[in-house]
């Protein structure tokens, strides 16, 4: 079965060209690729994820709105039954907010400078079963 | 370590090991370079550059409420400053106000937050507007802050007339590059034209566009692709304005520009000095501008954060100060240097300091301001200017072909191409084919996380929304009704809205409730 991720870009910030390039590395080896642009409100992230029957969702943040937008995100895809997908986090994200990320459920964060091929890894171990 | 045996600058351009007269085309000097001050600007825009006046060290800032960016721009003031420069918050950019459910975390984050005439009345509280020039960045919603600063004029008794300073209004590149935009590309191209065919009329000393290459290089285009994109909007615009029947040097003479520092320091140089000689003859020969100031590329320079890396941060001073060594060596009119923490939060006031220090010992201490274009015959620098100006006009050509830039961009064509470039360079970073000191060689154990960042503070939101809900207990709602329905009737019948928006700010009206009306009208884009 072909693994899908679901991208996003939640909260106002504009800068997707490190969403974009995950987003392609993703698509390399193999995966299906869901982005829908820049702006996604956490309510449209569950619904996509519902929609594009995701394995796992990517949230990017560059604007220091981590800690805001991940909850609702969390919290909606619960709403949505969907509270068992591993979520993952990249971005610029202070050290000190990764425990309070992971505390959330979280299931990693990517920070500035991680290979790409890291990502991939994870994402393709992460979403297992 | 392989040995290398083919170079290229960082945007790919072939490079011999030697570079001589063969490479340097001197007979063509009048041609293609000429004087400082004289056409086609290759060496500079002006007669004598720095000894003139020296660039302009122009800091970014804004933060937080109205009244802290009013402190702190009372201090700079103080300090000698004449310029301004206003960062505003996201919500503000996006047209909305700060008590919108998709503003919640990002009111005055990463600059001021601005609702309605009444907070810019704060910013700009004991600053009389005749003796400033004020630069804003703002693009999908600049017809509503430059309508809250004419009105702030108006109150201080300073006619719009004399108000000076620069919105940056370059809505194209927010939709290839810096994400910001609100309506769909035709509307918003034609309410960046309402501000500059406003201004012509009642602002005659106001820049009415930035044209910014500097967020298509961040955003991962190449330095001719971000050289080409950025001539390629600027023509989209001096076309549609031509369209609505206004003359190339009413308004040429009014538009500037912005271009990125990235990495490779001659590639940078050449391709400023390239920039003005395309610009020039594009001008001259394709627009058929006489007034020598319509020829002009004058430019603001600016780090590019993406050359930043978080590992081992202090590094970055370094490439902070080569950023403003290639914008002085190119020629810029004023140079932004980012600071060294930005990689992971807004800049702590020392890193600020230290960006503008830095700028300061160049123009002071280095020599390099003495004399106009010192690189100027080099084999090399002439033969790269030479070739990129080639490239950017082969890439010129075909978005002519595709049909211009608006078409190019509504095809998606533009971000397909920098969302390619963007790879190509990621994937050279990650095999190592391009050094990052301290990224992918020279690492050293992870340190702990710098200390001293700044910490944004989550009573700004708070205050925020207690001051909108202030302003809207006391204005009259009446008023704002009426000059909101005489906004939406302005943009039914295809008027240029400036002068409803102004009368919709002046009673008061908000950021949010006045893009509310456009986009009842023109609806919200939501972007490939």
């Amino acid at each position: 079965m072909t693994m899908r991720v679901l991208l996003a870009k939640v909260g106002l910030d504009g800068h997707d060209r490190g969403l974009k390039i995950v987003a392609h590395h993703l698509r390399e080896a193999g995966m299906e690729v869901v982005y829908r642009g820049l702006r996604s409100t956490p309510e449209e992230v569950a619904r996509a994820a519902l929609e594009e029957r995701a394995d796992v969702v990517g949230l990017s943040f560059l604007a220091g709105d981590h800690m805001t937008q991940t909850p609702k995100v969390l919290a909606e895809l619960q709403r949505a039954k969907l509270g068992h997908l591993p979520v993952v986090v990249g971005g610029i994200v202070l050290k000190r907010d990764i425990p309070r990320l992971a505390a959330m459920g979280v299931r990693r964060v990517f920070l500035p400078g991680t290979p790409s091929a890291d990502i991939v890894q994870f994402i393709r171990e992460g979403a297992q079963p | 370590m392989k040995k290398e045996t083919f170079f290229t600058t960082d945007s790919g351009i072939p490079v011999k090991a030697v570079y001589t007269p063969e490479d340097f085309p001197g007979r063509d000097y009048a041609a293609k370079l000429g004087l400082p001050g004289e056409y086609p600007y290759t060496r500079g825009v002006y007669p004598t550059m720095y000894r003139g006046q020296l660039w302009t060290m122009r800091q970014y800032a804004g933060f937080g409420t109205a009244e802290e960016t009013n402190r702190r721009f009372r201090y700079l003031l103080g300090e000698g400053s004449t310029g301004l420069s206003i960062a505003f918050d996201l919500p503000t950019q996006l047209g909305l106000d700060s008590d919108a459910p998709a503003a919640e975390g990002a009111v005055g984050r990463v600059g001021v937050a601005v609702d309605s005439l009444a907070d810019m009345e704060t910013i700009f509280e004991g600053i009389p507007l005749e003796r400033v020039s004020t630069s804003m960045t703002i693009n999908a919603t600049a017809p509503v802050l430059l309508a809250m600063y004419i009105a702030v004029g108006e109150r201080q008794g300073v006619p719009a007339a004399k108000l000076t300073g620069t919105t940056q209004n370059d809505i194209l590149k927010e939709f290839i590059a810096r994400g910001t935009y609100i309506f769909p590309p035709q509307p918003s191209l034609k309410l960046a034209l309402d501000i500059v065919e406003y201004c012509q009329r009642s602002l005659p000393r106001w820049n009415t566009m930035n044209i910014a290459g500097y967020h298509i290089r961040e955003a991962g285009a190449d330095a001719v692709q971000e050289l080409a994109f950025t001539l390629a909007n600027a023509i989209a615009y001096i076309e549609a304005a031509a369209a609505r029947g206004l003359a190339v040097d009413e308004f040429a003479p009014r538009l500037s520009y912005s271009l990125g520092c990235f990495r490779d320091l001659f590639e940078e140089i050449a391709k400023y000095r390239a920039a003005r000689r395309l610009y020039a003859r594009i001008m001259k020969e394709r627009f058929g501008a006489r007034d020598p100031k319509s020829w002009l590329f004058r430019t603001f320079s600016g780090s590019c954060g993406s050359t930043l890396v978080a590992q081992q941060p202090l590094n970055n001073v370094v490439r902070v100060t080569l950023h403003a060594l290639m914008g002085v060596l190119g020629g810029h009119q004023a140079i932004h240097t980012a600071c060294w923490d930005e990689g992971f939060a807004i800049p702590s006031q020392e890193a600020a300091t230290l960006a503008l220090r830095t700028q300061q010992i160049l123009a002071h201490e280095s020599g390099i301001a003495h004399t106009a274009d010192p690189l100027a015959g080099s084999y090399y620098v002439e033969s790269l200017t030479d070739e990129i100006e080639r490239r950017a006009q082969a890439l010129l050509a075909r978005i002519d072909a595709m049909g211009g830039m608006l078409r190019a961009i509504e095809s998606g064509a533009i971000a397909r191409e920098i969302e390619a470039s963007s790879v190509r360079y990621q994937q050279a970073v990650d095999s190592g084919e391009k050094v990052i000191v301290g990224l992918n060689r020279f690492q050293s154990q992870e340190a702990e996380e710098a200390q001293g960042l700044f910490e944004a503070d989550p009573r700004v939101e708070t205050r925020q929304k207690a001051s909108l809900a202030a302003v809207k207990g006391r204005r009259s709602q009446g008023d704002v009704e009426a000059t909101l329905r005489q906004l939406e009737k302005a943009i039914v019948d295809e008027k240029n809205v400036m002068p409803a928006v102004l009368a919709a700010v002046k009673a008061y009206a908000t950021v949010g409730e006045i893009c509310g009306v456009m986009r009842r009208r023109w609806g919200e884009y939501r972007g490939r």
